[in-house]
């Protein structure tokens, strides 16, 4: 019988280490076939591509995989980057120096971020809101607020030094994907090596063992949705660097269920407790990168959420696979 | 098998996760008897009656009912054949009537579509005069008592034409009285030719109204025997395998009277459940605190513990006057609470024991809020092995481990905050008796090295093994405190109940 539960304890180690890295499995594979079977897809400006255009949900992804790990989710986080995103531009407009102006329109996308975050946080932990209606929400507040501030319409920068900053690169690699990186090691090692990630994840994991624990668990999920809104911002301030303008009405629209497919592809549990971020970055890039592949394969446009939702369907399948 | 019985097992084994929880076990149960299954926490008494209701199915093995192998029992054929359980934790819709509880799942039905109101009334009425009780048929069940609501579930089980009744620890939640009017529909029944499973603690009462007894240690069957030859004595040894007052450590000497104590608790009263509970518990003592579900012991545990708010009264550490609105204070006063409920609120299953061991003491091992891992686990694996913790490592989730290797793994968590006062509230619940007897000597260990221990336990052999001193809640407030020869089953239940 002890022989029988250490072989049973191996195998375990063994299928958690094949469950963890299912995701970069597929990533592997995925990226595999395209490479192999598409010449256009593989052209190395295709690629950087690729990374700059998950680049900005992905970053919205790592925020969002913080508040699923605590037993959270939050569906304002498109909303909110637009709103972020239009207060920073129309900012801009008013401060004649175009250095001043770029530096307050960061600073204040990332504050109107962090500020949205914060009140999501408030309804949800101090007022006692399910998550989910807290967001649901103001995802239309958020919205419909930065549609009024631009008045439905698209809001445009002249600053020439924005709009150089949207273009920027460095060995290669475009802005927001290094942001994007930076920010994913950053939060990586706050999830991992840290009291507070730890506390995220016992949060999300029983919060009553962790309220019992000394755990303060209300400001534990509060932090959560300040750190969602923040990266809401900063994706909001890329976004419009590259666009040099932004859209009221179109700008992160759908950004959060990228961000929870990322997230749940990567092997976040639905219900809390447990993630990486390093999934959460595969997951990023299996979705980034199955929407150009499909493009590159001349797949009608239409078509590709049908094959994004598959595929969010199909790895919650293999998630409950291994609970079960 | 002969005509008689209404129930025979044989060789039944069931393992859950490669941990054999029932091994071929079996059991008789004659028709129109009262067969007591008693057994410690984790015996497998539980597992046993899952098998027979068809919650679970079993590995190996036959049961036998009416003279017919039961295969593939579903929770459904067993209702048809007539075997009706009745948990500790009732089945009832509390928002909805007696009757309608009664018929739910199977409804009277004009044409076998429209409710048939009136008859499921009277037949209701009938059930319930059956059993002498004066209940409406149309009072609502969250209005009942208790005892009323078992009454309903007696109810159900002989509307649905019960041939085996089981129950669960039906009279842990009753007052005396009750308890005698549950033995008589209990004999009643009997009469009637129902078969009875009563699953209890409660060794005198298993003496009192069992025909048989049957006993369980660790999922081996020990022995089926009339209870006219056994005494409650002789079935409490039976159940643990060995003398009880070899698992208990040496009771500590009365604290020095001149010290004030550790912790001390005066007129604590919560909004409601606890009323004006007074007490003192000094260093190095290990205080008992019995009382009957529902008397408020848990509640004010968990009041002292900063999860409930008190509304007046003080509480007082060191004698010194301490405000705790949060388990936070509590930890930061030197109070360490291990929770009765522990999948629920004492261990996070799906993390490791050494991120459960460091749970509240995180900080301790944290550098600049990283933490420094290498740390963590070595003081893990102090505790793996001062605590006698099976498992191969600190980085198993603690989920994965024994309740008793769990229970360790929370006491762990608490004592590595490195608390003056120790609340354990039901600290043997549900685990096996290695483990019980390992951890009545780290309490024992505890008091010697002068941690004030608080005990709060149902099972009354536990207080009265381990404390020299025993307060008694009853109905929110501490009706007495025993001490010495007074310690006894008797007097405890002469406090707890009010009633000789």
């Amino acid at each position: 019988m002890n022989r029988n539960q250490t072989t049973l304890r191996k195998q375990r180690a063994w299928t958690d280490i094949l469950n963890e890295s299912k995701p970069f499995l597929a990533l592997a594979a995925l990226l595999l076939v395209c490479i192999i079977s598409n010449e256009h897809f593989r052209s190395p400006q295709n690629l950087i591509n690729i990374t700059r255009q998950v680049s900005y949900t992905g970053i919205v992804a790592l925020g969002m995989t913080f508040v699923i790990i605590a037993g959270g989710i939050d569906l304002s986080i498109g909303s909110l980057l637009a709103l972020a995103g239009v207060s920073g531009i129309m900012l801009m407009g008013k401060i004649a120096d175009p250095a001043a102006a770029v530096l307050a329109a960061f600073a204040a996308t990332l504050a109107i971020g962090i500020l949205g975050g914060v009140v999501n946080g408030a309804i949800i932990t101090l007022g006692k809101v399910p998550s989910f209606i807290a967001t649901l929400g103001t995802l239309s507040i958020y919205r419909s607020l930065s549609l009024y501030m631009a008045d439905a319409g698209t809001v445009s920068s002249s600053n020439d030094m924005f709009r150089a900053l949207g273009s920027a690169d460095f060995l290669g690699l475009p802005l927001p994907a290094w942001v994007f990186f930076g920010l994913a090691v950053v939060f990586g090692v706050i999830l991992r090596q840290t009291s507070l990630g730890r506390h995220i994840c016992a949060t999300g994991a029983n919060a009553k063992a962790a309220e019992y624990a000394a755990i303060k668990t209300g400001t534990v999920r509060f932090i959560t949705y300040a750190i969602a809104g923040l990266t809401a911002g900063v994706s909001a301030f890329l976004f419009s660097t590259r666009l040099n303008s932004i859209s009221s009405t179109d700008a992160g629209l759908s950004y959060e269920l990228d961000a929870i497919a990322a997230a749940i592809i990567g092997g976040t549990a639905m219900n809390g407790g447990r993630g990486s971020i390093a999934g959460t970055v595969a997951g990023v890039f299996i979705l980034g990168i199955i929407s150009n592949a499909l493009d590159m394969w001349g797949a009608p446009v239409n078509l590709q959420g049908l094959v994004k939702g598959s595929i969010i369907i199909i790895a919650v399948l293999i998630q409950r696979q291994k609970n079960a | 098998m002969s005509a008689e019985m209404l129930l025979e097992i044989r060789g039944l084994s069931k393992s859950y996760s490669g941990v054999r929880v029932l091994n071929s076990v079996s059991l008789s149960v004659r028709k129109g008897s009262v067969t007591g299954l008693i057994g410690e926490n984790g015996a497998g008494k539980s597992t046993l009656i899952k098998c027979i209701n068809g919650v679970t199915r079993p590995d190996a093995g036959e049961i036998l009912f009416a003279g017919e192998t039961l295969r593939r029992t579903t929770i459904e054929s067993a209702l048809r054949r007539g075997i009706v359980t009745i948990p500790q934790e009732f089945n009832l819709a509390n928002e909805m009537t007696v009757r309608e509880n009664i018929f739910l799942g199977h409804e009277l039905k004009h044409g076998g579509v429209f409710l048939n109101h009136s008859a499921m009334r009277k037949r209701t009425a009938e059930l319930l005069e059956r059993l002498e009780s004066r209940i409406s048929p149309d009072a609502e069940v969250s209005t009942l008592s208790i005892a009323e609501k078992q009454i309903v579930e007696i109810a159900r089980a002989l509307n649905r034409a019960c041939r085996l009744l089981i129950m669960d620890e039906p009279s842990t939640v009753l007052n005396p009285p009750e308890v005698e009017n549950l033995f008589r529909i209990m004999r009643a029944m009997r009469g009637d030719g129902i078969s009875i499973i009563y699953v209890s603690h409660k060794l005198n009462e298993v003496k009192t109204v069992c025909d048989t007894v049957a006993v369980l240690r660790d999922g081996e069957f020990v022995c089926e025997k009339p209870t006219a030859e056994l005494t409650a004595r002789d079935m409490a040894s039976l159940m643990v395998g060995r003398e009880l007052s070899r698992i208990f450590p040496p009771k500590p000497a009365p604290p020095a009277e001149d010290a004030p104590p550790a912790l001390e608790l005066d007129g604590v009263t919560l909004e409601k459940l606890v009323h004006h509970a007074s007490l003192k518990l000094h260093r190095g003592e290990i205080l008992g605190l019995a009382g009957l579900g529902g008397s408020g012991r848990t509640e004010l545990a968990e009041a002292v513990y900063g999860i409930r708010k008190t509304v007046s009264g003080r509480i007082l550490v060191n004698g010194r006057e301490v405000r705790i609105h949060s388990p936070a204070q509590a930890v930061a006063s030197g109070i360490a609470y291990l929770t009765e409920d522990r999948q629920s609120s004492g261990i996070i299953q799906t993390f490791p024991l050494a991120w459960n061991c460091s749970l509240i003491s995180l900080r301790k091992y944290c550098l600049a809020s990283f933490i420094r891992k290498k740390k963590e686990n070595a003081a893990a694996e102090e505790y793996i092995r001062r605590f006698r913790i099976k498992t191969n490592s600190g980085a198993t989730p603690i989920g994965e481990l024994s309740g008793g290797n769990q229970q360790k793994g929370a006491i762990a968590k608490s004592l590595d905050h490195s608390p003056e006062i120790f609340i354990f509230d039901e600290p043997t619940r549900g685990i096996d008796i290695k483990s019980r007897g390992d951890i009545y000597s780290f309490i024992g260990e505890l008091a010697r090295r002068g941690m004030a221990c608080l005990i709060i336990s149902s099972d009354l052999e536990e207080v009265i093994g381990l404390c020299r001193k025993v307060a008694v809640m009853r109905g929110g407030t501490v009706a007495g405190i025993l001490e010495d020869e007074h310690v006894n089953e008797k007097e405890i239940m002469y406090l707890a109940t009010g009633v000789k």
